[in-house]
């Protein structure tokens, strides 16, 4: 098994990568099934990371705890801003969040706490493979609960039309930021368990673009199922790896990919629905 | 006649415009009331108040003695005053089922919400046929009808409807209207706002005309259908 060892010593991180991006990807999820268009998960991802990382090197707390404050202080943060923020709709919360974003991102550059520009160096490598499946079940699973519940329900009553749902007694404002404090949780845990892989943290790692990624995963791999932003998660982690052998037009292939994805699948690529209508026609022969 | 809702110099603003200038009027328990009048008079714009969707600038709403001026749209709808929006606001890409599940979502009660299902597929059994077919591709008539049913489920104690005939063939009207005096007949309370006047007024017990955001004309509904100032304005002379 020298193989294995050798692949697990190499790729390792680009496994673990993906079950972090898979858990951001699901936090914006979360977001957008409230139809919120939220960017802020970069963000929280950040906020998550740092307050974890600090209290790693400087308090010396053990992991578990530094995990839940990696949930806890982005959640309290996306509690604040959200009451004023959530009742913006489309692009106008988008561009709220994206702000936010900066501000955070410039705050953290700043700061002697956080290091600077030049971030955190020596953060424990605390994270294993096993904390990241757990809590990534852990979150399937709640999820899939919650979206066979009232809540669920209320959630996607919200998307379609929130004036509706709001005349059929659902508490729009509410759960809006119930979705948006949850999913800052959810990407502050991603970041914790990032930042305690990669061993280095800077500000550079939770800006405008990450921002971007994070939504792309979701709407590449679909947003109709939970399926969909893992699938697309793990797709967006892999593809700039494989696509090693392009070099320099490694970035123009990955855009090209993204571009005949969106024109041709545009609900994602894993949409229940034709799945199950291939699987049928496959079953027919 | 007790009165349910009673409404006292509401005043509400669309953006910059003032929409309604500071009407009072009331509804009293288990009739139908008709709020007629042309396009922009403001009628929609007192539903959208009543309803908690525009926050009034002045004035009162008191259900049942409640001030429920200030409450929010889902407040309100617990309070037992639900509206069926213009323009139906239907879930296009839920099922009809799912729609009506919906509808009541503020409820608990079981067995009460299967009640309530039976009752709406009475008075609509189309919609028991169509039980699993997207809502979005019903037609405009059957999408009222599921507008109505799903404001049924909530089990309101006032009904707000919005232009119910808005983009129905007569005939659809007629039917949609008859099925409006039987909920009537059931015991709750409706508050119909519509353009076409004469269909409104025939079934309403008593109505009130709106003109540029004030009420100008408050009667029975048969005196008004028959007020010549109403035939000249609405009815085509």
């Amino acid at each position: 098994m020298e193989w294995l060892d050798n692949f697990w010593s190499t790729y390792n991180t680009l496994v673990y990568s993906i079950g972090v991006h898979a858990l951001l990807a699901l936090s914006i999820w979360l977001t957008l099934a409230c139809g919120l268009l939220s960017m802020a998960n970069a963000a929280f991802m950040g906020i998550g990371a740092y307050v974890s990382a600090l209290l790693s090197l400087n308090a010396g707390w053990p992991f578990a705890a530094v995990l839940v404050a990696a949930g806890v202080a982005p959640a309290l943060v996306a509690l604040i801003i959200g009451i004023p923020t959530l009742r913006l709709s489309g692009v106008y919360l988008a561009m709220a969040t994206l702000a936010f974003g900066e501000v955070v991102r410039i705050t953290v550059l700043n700061l002697e706490i956080t290091g600077g520009p030049e971030g955190l160096n020596g953060i424990p490598q605390s994270t294993q493979g096993w904390h990241i499946v757990a809590i990534l079940a852990f979150v399937v699973y709640g999820l899939t609960r919650m979206q066979r519940s009232r809540v669920g329900r209320a959630f996607e009553s919200i998307r379609e039309d929130d004036v509706a749902a709001s005349l059929m007694g659902i508490d729009v404002a509410r759960y809006k930021l119930f979705a948006f404090v949850l999913g800052a949780a959810m990407a502050g845990v991603a970041g914790g368990l990032n930042a305690h892989f990669t061993f280095f943290i800077s500000p550079r790692e939770y800006g405008f673009e990450n921002a971007v990624d994070i939504l792309t995963m979701a709407v590449l791999g679909g947003t109709g199922s939970l399926v969909g932003p893992m699938l697309g998660a793990a797709i967006l982690t892999l593809l700039p790896e494989l696509l090693r052998f392009l070099n320099e037009f490694r970035g123009i292939f990955n855009g090209i990919v993204l571009v005949l994805v969106v024109l041709f699948l545009p609900k994602g690529i894993w949409e229940p629905r034709r799945i199950k209508a291939l699987f049928a026609r496959g079953g027919g022969k | 006649m007790s009165v349910l809702l009673r409404v006292h110099d509401l005043a509400i603003n669309y953006g910059h415009i003032e929409a309604v200038k500071g009407i009072t009027f009331h509804l009293n328990t288990g009739e139908i009331t008709a709020l007629v009048g042309a396009n922009g008079a403001g009628k929609s714009t007192t539903l959208l108040g009543l309803s908690g969707l525009l926050r009034p600038v002045r004035g009162h709403v008191l259900f049942e003695d409640e001030d429920i001026t200030h409450l929010s749209p889902h407040q309100i709808v617990r309070r037992g005053v639900v509206q069926v929006a213009e323009g139906r606001a239907i879930l296009t890409t839920l099922t009809v089922s799912e729609n009506l599940a919906l509808g009541a979502y503020t409820r608990r009660d079981r067995a009460g919400i299967a009640d309530s299902l039976e009752e709406v597929f009475h008075l609509f059994p189309r919609l028991r046929d169509r039980g699993n077919q997207l809502a979005g591709n019903l037609s405009g008539g059957e999408q009222q009808m599921l507008a109505i049913g799903r404001a049924l489920m909530a089990r309101p104690r006032l009904m707000l409807l919005d232009e119910p005939s808005m983009g129905l063939a007569p005939l659809l009207v007629q039917e949609i209207f008859r099925t409006l005096v039987d909920i009537n007949r059931s015991g709750l309370t409706v508050l119909l706002v519509e353009q076409n006047v004469r269909q409104a007024l025939k079934i309403a017990r008593h109505g009130y005309v709106m003109e540029t955001g004030h009420v100008v004309l408050a009667d029975s509904g048969a005196n008004l259908l028959h007020d010549p100032r109403v035939a000249e304005a609405y009815l085509g002379g």
